[in-house]
């Protein structure tokens, strides 16, 4: 029998894509479509602005400039290939154990290879499209800055393919070897605490390996020894060495073929091996991965606790509340990323007690308050990442059992305030947590203190809302993976709303905040003016706006849902 | 006790359902057919409240459901056609989370699950994540779910997918007790062999509106179809020449 060719095997896939960018266009998908140029245009612009100022400014420098350009690529691709790998073993698990296309696949006559290759090329494009686009005004900085020419474009596709492939097939083959000894869903669940534990480490090391330090050189007892550090390759068998060296010497025009050889064939002997590994493995990882994962649950643990403290709610409430916490913490996949979360609160509360603000110099009042101040708007950032992460989502994650709750006489408005507060409570903990830490670590006076803790509390509150209303406004029902939902389209208006509230409300209150360094600075008594009121006031009517509306239009929307 | 006043349903252009009129009374087991696409799943999924018609309403017990959801719908239990419910439950808590939903709490709960899960025997399984249940111990939970409130009517869609022998002859003997002591069920079915044999009402759907309504006598009356089964009443109405001609063709091929 002749075997259908790869492009066939992976028809539904891009078939399914292309009739996805249809029906956008088909919908008026025009705005979506400018926003989202918008958007990757403003990074890319960004990214690449960086990346340009940093270069040019090294190139300056004789002798280091083009050696501290080569160490820089090679730590930017290697923290790329380590999240890749990680990335990788994740997707993997999804697209070759646990797909709905392969009972079909399986279950047809296409052979072991092609169905690796398949599942293999289905991965790589899944795993690695982002690295691949944060990548590009990186490279793009490079070929500009060391005049790369039109050339440098495909050399640059010739030496990332192989370097986007080999943390592709090392996560696939991981990712074969433990379906064979673990259950698919237990893999899964143990897989994210692997994932996470190891990304939280990497944030870690990377915090505390100080990595600025390297840009300090008058740290190093001489020139030689700092020469000595950067011409040293952090490993000569990493593939991100070979291709920083492959990029560098095509840029410095002393082009040697040794790393694209080895990045070839080393790419080439590592699919070779994984689909032997493939064919070894595949059949009982894939009947394993069918095995459900045994587990009793008693959950006397949650009525006994919240149960009881949610006790004065109506019933319809109290079991609603209590389901979604049930469900977050049974979802290895989702608590897990509280893990994640506790080190990034670390090193964010690091990195504030890292500014040299008290190394013993004398710093001004000024500079303490200021950077109080505009820590409002970094809390706000990370708490709306987190609310992206955890509240936007949870209305589309109802999606599938919404005949359920339809076809109850449970009211719309219960199931959004159950909603809201699930998720709001936790992010005003965290809120106060980090905001309330850090003025302690920065010693600023009792004014500031409680300005920026009303304000956090006002602003977390207004993002919860805004998160949720955004969830309810572009849901995505479809959408197995909670993970994959903040990324879509209406988690990026979202994002976008609330950097617009958070720089209005650090705008209207910069008023409040200049008066008051104004009269400390003149030796004059502190009093709030009504002049400071009307911007507190300005401030608290964007955030009660920005509480109150998205709210109503997401219970609205929600009220039209057709199932 | 439901009772359908003009309902219509349009997804863009297409009308999956056309000005439906229809009155189940108390007591009575009703059964809706149609070929696939026929619009008995929209017809279902309107009643339980969870699509909204484009025109017409529904009444449940005289609640309208758009108008008094909750009065409507404390007296409905809704099982789909697809067991889609929260994985990272177990059987128990699914229910009592349920139940709770109806505003029910507190032993006469705990009673009523315990003797749902033992007749559906599901005793064993009622504190393990429902992840792990089969399609058709999923399916068996929902009706449970559908019953814990103790509605007045059900509205069910395709009963017996998924369902094992002994798990369908229990669901009709349920489905019938129900109906015998005054609650009303209205269900889509595929299996005329089911209908014919449960059903005091039947109703056949095609291209969104009700072609023959009534019991067998009164369809067959209506029809002129002597004494003919439900399924070649059913073939008649709904295009059966072209099956027969297909399963023609498909001897002749062979």
């Amino acid at each position: 029998m002749t075997q259908p060719s790869l492009v066939h095997v992976l028809q539904p896939k891009w078939r399914t894509a292309l009739q996805r960018v249809r029906q956008e266009r088909a919908s008026g998908g025009g705005g979506k479509l400018v926003i989202l140029a918008l958007v990757g245009s403003g990074f890319w612009t960004g990214a690449f602005g960086l990346c340009f100022y940093v270069l040019r400014a090294l190139r300056s420098v004789e002798e280091v400039g083009v050696p501290i350009a080569e160490k820089m690529l090679g730590i930017i691709l290697l923290s790329f290939m380590s999240i890749l790998i990680l990335s990788n073993v994740i997707t993997a698990l999804s697209s070759f154990f646990l797909a709905k296309d392969l009972d079909l696949l399986v279950s047809t006559p296409v052979d072991w290879l092609r169905l690796y290759l398949a599942k293999l090329g289905e991965t790589l494009v899944h795993s690695s499209w982002m690295v691949g686009l944060a990548c590009l005004p990186v490279l793009a900085a490079y070929g500009v800055v060391f005049h790369g020419g039109l050339l440098f474009i495909p050399y640059v596709l010739l030496v990332m393919l192989p370097l986007l492939l080999l943390p592709t097939v090392v996560g696939t083959a991981l990712t074969l070897i433990l379906v064979n000894v673990f259950p698919a869903r237990r893999t899964r669940d143990l897989l994210s605490i692997i994932a996470l534990g190891a990304g939280a480490g990497v944030i870690l090391l990377f915090r505390l390996i100080r990595p600025e330090q390297l840009a300090r050189p008058e740290g190093f007892q001489n020139l030689v020894a700092f020469l000595a550090v950067l011409r040293t390759p952090t490993s000569p068998l990493l593939p991100s060495e070979w291709a920083s060296r492959a990029f560098m010497g095509f840029l410095d025009r002393d082009f040697d073929p040794q790393p694209l050889v080895l990045l070839w064939t080393t790419a080439a002997a590592f699919v070779t091996l994984g689909a032997i590994l493939h064919r070894q493995l595949y059949a009982t990882g894939f009947t394993k991965a069918q095995e459900g994962a045994e587990r009793f649950v008693r959950g006397i643990f949650w009525r006994n606790t919240v149960g009881v403290v949610l006790l004065p709610l109506p019933v319809a409430k109290r079991e609603f509340v209590l389901k979604d916490i049930k469900l977050f913490f049974r979802d290895t996949t989702q608590w897990s990323q509280l893990i994640l979360l506790a080190v990034l609160v670390v090193v964010y509360l690091f990195n504030i007690k890292a500014l040299p603000l008290h190394r013993g110099e004398q710093v001004g009042f000024f500079y303490v308050t200021l950077v109080s101040f505009l820590n409002l708007g970094l809390a706000g950032f990370v708490l709306a990442s987190i609310a992206a992460r955890f509240i936007f989502p949870a209305v589309s994650l109802e999606g599938r059992q919404m005949w359920l709750l339809r076809s109850s006489p449970l009211d719309l408005k219960t199931l959004l305030w159950s909603k809201y507060w699930v998720g709001t409570i936790p992010l005003l903990v965290l809120a106060l947590l980090l905001t309330g830490l850090t003025n302690i670590l920065l010693q600023v006076s009792a004014f500031m203190m409680i300005l920026c803790l009303v304000t956090i509390c006002a602003l977390t509150l207004a993002i919860a809302a805004l998160a949720l209303g955004y969830g309810a406004l572009y849901p995505q029902f479809e959408t197995e993976n909670a993970a994959q939902i903040p990324t879509s389209f209406g988690g990026l208006v979202f994002m976008m709303t609330t950097i617009a509230l958070l720089a209005g409300v650090i705008i209207a209150l910069y008023q409040a905040v200049y008066t008051y360094l104004r009269a400390v600075y003149d030796h004059e008594p502190v009093t709030v003016n009504s002049w400071m009121l009307l911007w507190f006031a300005v401030a608290a009517v964007a955030c009660i706006v920005a509480t109150v509306v998205p709210l109503r239009v997401g219970l609205r929307k929600m009220e039209s849902f057709d199932f | 006790m439901i009772r359908l006043e003009g309902i219509t349903k349009h997804y863009g252009s297409f009308v999956a359902v056309d000005h439906i009129t229809l009155h189940v009374p108390r007591g009575v087991l009703y059964g809706c057919l149609g070929p696939n696409g026929a619009g008995k799943t929209t017809m279902l999924r309107m009643i339980a409240g969870i699509l909204r018609p484009t025109d017409g309403r529904v009444l449940i017990g005289g609640d309208d459901v758009q108008a008094n959801p909750i009065g409507a719908k404390m007296r409905l239990g809704f099982i789909p056609d697809r067991p889609f419910v929260y994985d990272k439950l177990t059987g128990a808590e699914f229910l009592r989370f349920v139940a709770g939903l109806y505003g029910q709490e507190g032993d006469p709960v705990e009673r009523r699950i315990a003797e749902l899960l033992e007749v559906f025997e599901l005793s064993s399984w009622k504190d393990e994540l429902i992840e792990a249940y089969s399609h058709g111990m999923r399916q068996k939970l929902i009706i449970s779910s559908a019953l814990i409130h103790r509605p007045e009517c059900i509205v069910v869609d395709e009963p017996m997918v998924g369902l094992d022998p002994k798990g369908a002859r229990l669901l009709k003997d349920i489905f019938r007790q129900f109906v015998d002591r005054g609650g009303t069920v209205l269900m889509s079915t595929h299996t005329l062999e089911v209908a014919e044999a449960m059903c005091d009402q039947i109703g056949i759907l095609q291209h969104g509106k009700i072609v023959a309504h009534g019991t067998m006598a009164e369809i067959r009356r209506q029809h002129a179809a002597g004494d003919a089964s439900l399924e070649e009443l059913f073939l008649k109405l709904t295009g059966g020449h072209a099956v027969r001609e297909l399963v023609e063709v498909l001897g002749a091929s062979r």
